[in-house]
């Protein structure tokens, strides 16, 4: 650990077309900086050395919540806490609001955007420290090495890296359907966001389909989910400023006394959030009981792929998928 | 006359600190200044061939490197300055100094640092194995003031153990008392139990970092210290320099915890930087910088065998210790432990064996309890254990073996001053409502289930031999000198306190000079091992008596009379017979001072130590001087003991629980500062949550590196992993060997509320007996779901 920040060009731009056209300019040599929450630990360990961070601080166009279409879109430098507090969010999509104000720890909240939130990188402590890993360019996994130290590594889709996706909030968006709109200077798209997260099967360097000169500008959510009957929940070792071990996030459509329709998500598991359509096909249409929450418990855990510390997650997420299930 | 001891007051350093004036070491500026930043080790165990620094010094910015060849070599296994042979990942092998830190590190990448990689290890019982590897070249074990050796056990000793069991081979150090054997055939109930605890790191706020600069001869250092006094003399010998022309300061220390008890080596590098370049140097220390040299406890391998009697008392233990101890020589924790167990327990007969082992990992010092709270987290949920194979309450088993004052310590069986475990016990059950809590063991709401607890510890918690030193000056104004550090508990201020009483002062006139060893301090003692309160207010006492003999005997020359006629009223001598006849003590003052002698300080005793000396030479003739040395007899251990209280909530679905309520009981003698002994049993409350179940000691065996060099990856508890209320109480019986009847009694605190919890998890999982500290979710998770752990017995460094 060096921790001690290198020189770079800080560029603040005020308008999003000029933060565009920075990005497009100096492509992997720019890094786009939200709250700097997992910015400046790179940065300061010399992990990322960017030629130019830009500073998206200053592109208020960015920032809050407001209606759009049938549901909301959120600017993706909307703070956490600003989430969590938002009336139309707590209205409407409290799975969201709930998923925000778990992560990591007030001060952080305050400062953290939603954006940052969904697009950090992995917290792997090899990678994080430095290793010259997969994930790093290397050509080797240490985490994943029968020595490897991994408790809080991956159950599912490991390839190679045994990475895991550290947000609260990305399992809460993909449940809600959400969709992230992407800029760059040549235009807009709209990514589901059960599409936006990568696998390291894809690439193993990065954990999003976002393009060095792409921003990822808010997320949308659409009203099919809202109002819905919501579970979120994050075990960690710590009750506040803590990745979680495993989180779940879910939505639920009720009527007389069956699940009409359901979203399913585990966060910490895999490299990306896993939605279990198994589990929100077996509910579908059942009385959301004992029996149906410890079948979907038992069903989230097929194919899990325990590595030598992480076993527990095993039963967790059993645990974690059939207390959701129960409170349908 | 104003009664001080035993009342709250606010330190005068409070709002300082709230508001953020307080300056720390990093906050101190010098023209010129240089900062310096360290070259670590990315090897656990290597040694330096060659550091080519050529291109490194030709870059703009860049100063100088300073490396092992030019700074005082520390003998092994002694912590080093720098080293050109590092013993783990992250050991300064070099400082770089640059005009700015970034010029530093820049300079840094640009340093070839050729390494040859020796063999390293981070698990004691692997280096014990039949030609298993050593952390050191010399060995793989070393007891202080003897050398490094190697031990290996046999194939045997290992083939001994079996199921998960301790193997038990040579041993470095081992001690017996009583019929051990005899203690075991008649015991009801034997437990054979071996456990793990982890050697977590200390986690100060405030890393260590210095700054140093030379004027006049005098080399003036700027660091991070719990001692002021007490770390001069070390600090000059690692400079090089005699102590007289070592200033140091250190106003304010965030968080030491042991790891900063008095001088340690690396704050020594910004004085030789400083002495290299002839600028002053600073010397930050980052967090990640900081768990790798900020120290760690011990770990322990052990093994202990307990036999009870059918009335639970216990009537032998046979207690075995494989300490992981870093590379250095660390500390004492295995002994010390084992001193623990024979008066939190007293056992009738008891053997002692055990064996600190060298490892790559960062270098063990003592933190908090060491060994004692690795003890208590070890034993007392074994005590539920048998408790319950027994039939008796958890609270009555602690009761049948807690010592009273006829209670004796150690191997050597050596008497105490006071011991009242047993009344803190059943204060601490009336105060928490411990039967009625107990009936709400094991009640399940969902999938949550109530679990109690009780936590028990011990640590020695005083010394004796130290000085006081005061000053009266001509306004009347009271000074008192005191060398005692600000580690964060105020006991600098509230054994000063004890002074101010005697001279009858009320506490606005009194005066702290503190801080910096130039402003003329006394030698205290080094505000380590819960005894500055024992031991400052002895020597604060001391130093009153001597006061009080003075302004009575200026007060006889001045009205008459012989001193023993007189008396000590507000601020005043006065003779008893006729109040009115009375000298202030602003005019004895100034009587002192034209008295010269002892009076003025010109005269000084022949027994104070010569930092004492030097300070009040410096004083003399500035007011009335009292000073002396502790001379009070103490022939015995003095005892600090604390019982902790706990009831959780444990969700048996996720591992995680809720802290219902928490009560910790101090045996500390009398209460000096309630408002400090409240924060102490809370904040060691808060630690020991932490050591005994969240704070993480990870190592990658392969690689030999850390994956906690981050608060956030280390995990120390947060303010919502801890009940935002704890409850507190003290037995406050005087002990007989204080002038006030004060112990210390920082650490047990910590040691008695880890322990506790452990024992409410265990009794929240029906009698689950993890036998390892720290015990974290995935533990939880995995017992529950009757899973192996993940980790393999013995294993370690691994949650």
């Amino acid at each position: 650990m060096k921790d001690m920040m290198p020189h770079f060009d800080l560029v603040q731009p005020a308008d999003l077309e000029s933060a565009l056209d920075l990005l497009r300019e100096h492509g992997g040599d720019a890094w786009a900086l939200a709250g700097g929450y997992d910015s400046f630990d790179w940065f300061k360990n010399r992990g990322k050395q960017p030629s130019v961070v830009v500073d998206l601080e200053g592109l208020d166009e960015l920032r809050g919540v407001r209606e759009a279409g049938d549901g909301i879109e959120i600017g993706a430098m909307t703070s956490l806490t600003d989430i969590e507090n938002d009336r139309l969010v707590r209205d409407r999509y409290g799975l969201l609001a709930e998923a925000v104000s778990v992560v990591a720890s007030p001060q952080i909240r305050n400062a953290g955007t939603l954006g940052g939130n969904i697009c950090q990188d992995t917290r792997c402590w090899y990678y994080r420290y430095g290793m010259p890993c997969y994930r790093a360019g290397g050509n080797i996994c240490y985490a994943g090495t029968p020595e490897g130290m991994n408790r809080e590594h991956a159950l599912f889709g490991a390839d190679r890296c045994v990475a895991v996706t550290p947000s609260d909030s990305a399992p809460a968006l993909v449940a809600l359907d959400a969709e992230m709109v992407v800029r760059n200077t040549r235009g807009e798209r709209v990514i589901p966001a059960g599409e936006f997260f990568m696998g390291p099967g894809v690439d193993i360097t990065r954990m999003t389909v976002l393009d060095p000169d792409d921003l990822l500008t808010a997320v949308r959510i659409p009203a099919r989910w809202a109002g819905a009957r919501f579970h979120f929940e994050k075990v960690a070792d710590r009750k506040t400023w803590d990745f979680p071990l495993v989180n779940v996030a879910a939505a639920f459509r009720v009527a007389d006394g069956r699940v009409e329709d359901s979203r399913i998500v585990l966060g910490a598991v895999e490299c990306v959030p896993r939605r279990l359509t198994d589990v929100e096909d077996l509910i579908r249409g059942r009385v959301p009981n004992e029996t149906t929450a410890a079948e979907a418990g038992e069903l989230a855990t097929q194919g899990a792929k325990p590595l030598n510390y992480n076993h527990f997650k095993i039963p967790l997420v059993r645990n974690l998928v059939a207390r959701a299930v129960r409170s349908a | 006359m104003a009664e001080l001891v035993g009342r709250d007051f606010a330190p005068p350093d409070v709002i300082s600190k709230v508001t953020g004036r307080a300056r720390y070491a990093e906050d101190f500026r010098a023209d010129g200044m240089l900062f310096c930043r360290l070259i670590t080790s990315p090897m656990p165990h290597a040694q330096v061939r060659v550091i080519d620094a050529s291109e490194a010094l030709a870059m703009e910015g860049v100063v100088a490197i300073l490396t092992a060849d030019e700074v005082p070599e520390i003998e092994a296994p002694g912590n080093p300055i720098l080293t050109n042979t590092p013993h783990f990942v992250g050991e300064p092998i070099a400082a770089l100094a640059a005009v700015d830190e970034t010029t530093a590190q820049d300079a840094i990448a640009k340093v070839k640092l050729d390494l040859q990689p020796l063999p390293f290890v981070v698990d004691p019982l692997e280096s014990l194995r039949p030609g298993g590897p050593n952390a050191r070249t010399e060995g793989n074990t070393s007891q202080r003031g003897e050398g490094i050796r190697e031990v290996k056990w046999t194939e045997e000793d290992f083939a001994a153990a079996s199921g998960g069991e301790l193997p038990m081979g040579e041993v470095t150090t081992e001690w017996s008392y009583g019929d051990v054997e005899a203690g075991f055939r008649d015991a009801a109930l034997v437990l054979d139990e071996t456990f793990v605890t982890a050697g977590t790191s200390h986690h100060s706020m405030e890393p260590r970092t210095a700054m140093a600069y030379w004027q006049n001869g005098k080399c003036h250092v700027f660091g991070s210290s719990q001692s002021q006094s007490a770390t001069l003399n070390g600090l000059a010998r690692y400079i090089g320099i005699p102590p007289e022309d070592l200033v140091f300061v250190g106003e304010y220390c965030g968080g030491g915890f042991g790891s900063k008890g008095s001088a340690y080596p690396i704050m020594s590098v910004p004085a030789h930087m400083s002495r290299k370049t002839g600028r002053p140097v600073m010397m930050r220390i980052s967090r990640a910088e900081e768990y790798a040299i900020g120290s760690a406890r011990a770990g322990f391998q052990g093994r202990i065998r307990m036999g009870f009697r059918r009335d639970g008392r216990i009537s032998a233990i046979d207690l075995f210790i494989v300490q992981e101890n870093g590379p250095n020589s660390g500390f004492g924790d295995f002994n010390s432990a084992a001193g623990a167990v024979t008066i939190v327990y007293t056992p009738l007969a008891m053997r002692f064996r055990g064996i600190p082992v060298l490892t790559n990992t960062p270098a063990r010092g003592a933190q908090r309890g060491p060994g004692q709270n690795q003890i208590a987290c070890a034993v007392e949920p074994l005590l539920d254990k048998a408790a319950a194979q027994l039939g008796i309450d958890q609270l009555n088993i602690r009761g049948i073996n807690a010592p009273d004052s006829n209670s004796l310590y150690g191997g050597g069986q050596v008497p105490v001053t006071s011991a009242h475990l047993g009344e803190a016990l059943a204060q601490g059950a009336e105060r928490f409502g411990w039967e009625e809590r107990r009936a709400r063991s094991g009640r399940r709401q969902g999938s949550r289930v109530t679990g109690v607890g009780i936590g028990q510890a011990y640590h020695g918690a005083g010394q004796s031999g130290r000085d006081g030193l005061l000053r009266i000056a001509p306004d009347g104004r009271l000074h008192i000198h005191t060398g005692v550090g600000n580690l964060g508990t105020y006991s600098y201020a509230a054994t000063s306190r004890v002074a101010a009483e005697m001279l009858g002062y009320e506490w606005e006139n009194v005066e702290l000079v503190r801080g910096d060893t130039s402003r003329n301090l006394a030698a205290s003692s080094a505000q380590v091992g819960s005894n500055t309160t024992f031991t400052m207010t002895r020597a604060g006492w001391a130093a009153g008596v001597d006061a009080v003999e003075k302004l009575k005997a200026i007060a006889a020359m001045e009205l008459g009379g012989a001193p023993d006629d007189y008396e000590i009223g507000d601020e005043v001598t006065f003779a008893r017979a006729n109040p009115s006849r009375r000298i202030s003590h602003a005019r004895a003052a100034a009587r002192a001072i034209e008295l010269g002698g002892r009076y003025s300080g010109a005269e000084v005793p022949d027994d104070i130590d010569d930092i004492t000396r030097r300070s009040v030479q410096n004083l003399a003739g500035s007011g009335l001087i009292g000073v002396a040395r502790d001379n009070l007899p103490r022939n015995d251990v003095v005892p600090a003991l604390a019982a902790g209280f706990i009831e959780i909530e444990l969700d048996l679905e996720t591992g995680m629980y809720e802290i219902i309520d928490y009560l910790g009981v101090a045996d500390c003698g009398t209460v000096v500062h309630p408002m400090g002994l409240a924060a102490q049993v809370r904040g060691g409350a808060v630690m020991g949550f932490g050591m005994a179940c969240l704070e993480r000691h990870v190592y990658d065996t392969r690689y030999g590196v850390a994956g906690n060099i981050g608060f956030h990856q280390a995990k120390p508890p947060s303010y919502l992993d801890v009940p935002s209320r704890m409850d507190w109480d003290a037995t406050d019986i005087t002990d007989p060997q204080n002038p006030v009847g004060a112990k210390g009694v920082g650490e047990p605190l910590m040691g008695c509320s880890g322990a506790a919890l452990l024992c409410a998890i265990s009794d929240a999982l029906g009698g689950h007996y993890f036998n390892r500290i720290p015990v974290v979710p995935d533990m939880i998770v995995n017992a529950v779901a009757r899973q192996a752990p993940s980790h393999r017995p013995l294993q370690v460094n691994t949650q």
